[in-house]
């Protein structure tokens, strides 16, 4: 990867966290309503993914998912005003935070039943095997939803059909509090591909370099190979499951631990080290990004509200 | 006008919109080499080939939600589910997710899908087997659930089904596939959301659907023997709800029957009835009773099972009882 497009990953990256961390506030404020859902502390992942995709290629994810919005090329604007409910927003604020989506940049979405956008990425990529292209759907999903139905059906039919999905599975150790050792038979989640005859590794996700470079290989062995392919990233969440998580389930030592290794803090060395930046041009990309996170706010902030009557639109197609 | 089966017009409609758009194809358990287990897709596989006649796993959750997924990119599947038991398996994709897509994203994503499901009860099947769910779906905001009572309706409702832009619910009956009726020459559809009278009269408003069409106009043959002349407004389409034509006949009838096969309790029955009541106040003679299943998980028995199931005499002695 060229020197631009990493410095790229690094402001996305940044971008993510100092949209979040505003987001967190605005909720504490009460402008922000509903469930909300922090990407904290697995930026790399997604960052390193979707750098990794042909623009025609799909992405779906579950509802975390601020950061894959941010790196499929949804401006923080309409991020941050669907956040708040606004008009302007990503799904003209009827979405929320959960539901994000842009077609136009092949964002499929933002989805909040635990693993039930799984059989609908295999139904996307069924789609494109239908009209006879060799776009690859990118599907994204917790550790949690590995242990449910939706995940089973949905790799069953993808790998019996030959249908292009990257199945991503983000572990980050914990589905809500519950860990991985306590809910899952076994702990290594890409094992479960192997039941499916699924070519599946296991990658670092704390490093957005590892990620792409995984991420890279997997697109072109399905789109080469018309089959299927599972990436397991493991990777922590710093902040609770959603903005209402008391966090019995684990110390702040842990915390600490993952934090001493953050996935931004990783790439900021290795850019300095391998001489593609210096601390002056990343802190600059840092001060952009504060300005970007302030204008995001103020465009949420005065947006229009969805009118009234919009209440009744969209319910279906043909009324 | 040709007669023919259910069974034969649902399978044209099938035909002719695979025929006139390549985006539609079939997706389900036993579609294919099967020829569908009543068999309404029977050569469709041989026609058509693999890709279009998709054989599925056992698994309604890949079903619906690929089916979501395909129509989301702009293709038209047509999901056939063996029974409309199973829906229960791949709950969450038919009241959960294809009713919201649409609103949820702001109008970007639609879902141009139809859901083929074969409800009912009456062959001895079991409790789990033999459901009339129909109220359960017609529930849900941004879904819309037809379910014909004669194959001219099935024919031309399952062909704007399939062309129309919105998550479609089609519910067919089992025992009603044999049944014959005159079909218009070559090309038509039936707009979905239109009630439609069935039978003209002036005595009594029956207003029903799908299998409780079949049993309504038997029940409106005897019931003209005695004199009795009722009027059967069939809704054909459970959401939307067309009122308009159950009203018109309503306010010249000033009485009512509603006949379901589904349970009484919270069903189509209650809809229609609220509604007569909260449009049509002023034109009520006689209070509105309804005919539907008794309040039971369906047994296997013959006898028991048809006693837990609407039936020609019930209709008759409801109508009785409102004109007394």
């Amino acid at each position: 990867m060229n020197k631009k497009d990493q410095l790229e990953l690094y402001h996305q990256m940044v971008l993510i966290r100092r949209v979040e961390e505003r987001g967190a506030e605005l909720y504490q404020q009460g402008k922000i309503g509903g469930f909300m859902h922090l990407y904290i502390g697995q930026e790399a992942v997604s960052t390193g993914i979707v750098a990794a995709r042909e623009p025609r290629d799909r992405v779906i994810t579950a509802y975390r998912d601020h950061g894959v919005a941010i790196n499929c090329g949804i401006p923080a604007n309409q991020v941050m005003a669907e956040l708040l409910g606004k008009a302007t927003g990503t799904s003209k604020g009827k979405g929320g935070s959960m539901h994000m989506a842009d077609t136009s940049k092949n964002m499929w979405g933002g989805h909040a039943i635990v693993g039930g956008h799984l059989p609908i990425a295999s139904g996307l990529a069924l789609g494109d095997q239908y009209a006879g292209n060799d776009n690859v759907t990118i599907c994204m999903f917790g550790d949690g939803a590995t242990n449910i139905g939706y995940f089973h059906e949905a790799l069953n039919l993808a790998k019996t059909w030959g249908l292009r999905v990257l199945w991503i599975c983000e572990n980050n150790i914990y589905g809500m509090g519950t860990s991985v050792e306590r809910a899952s038979a076994v702990h290594e989640i890409r094992q479960k591909a192997e039941g499916y005859g699924m070519k599946n590794s296991r990658v670092d996700g704390m490093d957005v370099m590892k990620v792409y470079e995984a991420t890279k290989e997997a697109i072109e062995y399905v789109r080469k190979n018309s089959e299927p392919y599972f990436l397991e990233c493991t990777t922590y969440r710093y902040r609770g499951h959603s903005m209402g998580d008391p966090e019995r389930y684990r110390k702040q030592e842990e915390v600490k631990k993952w934090e001493e290794s953050d996935p931004i803090g990783i790439f900021r060395r290795q850019l300095i080290e391998g001489k593609i930046a210096n601390a002056k041009a990343l802190d600059d990309i840092e001060a952009q990004v504060m300005d970007e996170v302030a204008k995001a706010v103020e465009f949420a902030e005065t947006s229009p509200e969805p009118a009234l009557e919009d209440l009744f639109t969209d319910v279906y197609v043909e009324n | 006008m040709a007669k023919i089966t259910m069974r034969e017009a649902i399978s044209q409609a099938l035909m002719e919109e695979m025929d006139r758009d390549p985006s539609v194809f079939i997706l389900g358990e036993e579609v294919g080499v099967w020829g569908g287990t009543y068999a309404v897709t029977k050569g469709f596989y041989d026609k058509y080939g693999a890709a279009r006649v998709k054989d599925t796993p056992i698994a309604e959750n890949a079903i619906i939600g690929a089916a979501i997924g395909a129509a989301m990119t702009g293709q038209r599947p047509v999901a056939e589910l063996m029974t409309i038991n199973f829906a229960f398996s791949a709950m969450d994709y038919i009241v959960n997710q294809a009713p919201k897509l649409h609103y949820m994203f702001g109008g970007q994503f639609t879902v141009p899908m139809v859901i083929r499901a074969v409800g009912g009860g009456g062959r001895q099947l079991g409790a789990t087997h033999s459901q009339t769910p129909d109220a359960v779906f017609a529930h849900f905001p941004g879904l819309k659930v037809v379910s014909p009572g004669t194959p001219e309706d099935a024919k031309g409702l399952l062909k704007s089904a399939i062309r129309s832009n919105d998550p479609i619910l089609f519910i067919e009956h089992a025992t009603m596939y044999q049944i014959r009726g005159d079909v218009p020459d070559g090309e038509y559809t039936i707009p979905i959301g239109k009630s439609k009278v069935q039978r003209e009269g002036k005595d009594i408003t029956i207003v029903t659907y799908c299998k409780g069409l079949e049993l309504s106009m038997k029940a409106a043959e005897d019931l003209s023997k005695e004199g009795i002349e009722a009027e059967i407004v069939d809704l054909r389409t459970l959401r939307p709800l067309d009122m308009e034509p159950v009203l018109e006949s309503f306010m010249k009838t000033n009485r009512a029957v509603i006949v379901e096969e589904g349970w009484k309790s919270y069903g189509v029955g209650a809809e229609v009835a609220s509604r007569i009541y909260e449009e049509a106040f002023d034109y009520l003679d006689a209070p509105i009773l309804r005919v539907a299943q008794k309040e039971v998980p369906l047994p296997y028995n013959r006898t028991l099972e048809q006693a837990a199931l609407p039936q020609v005499p019930d209709i008759i002695a409801a109508v009785k009882e409102v004109l007394k």
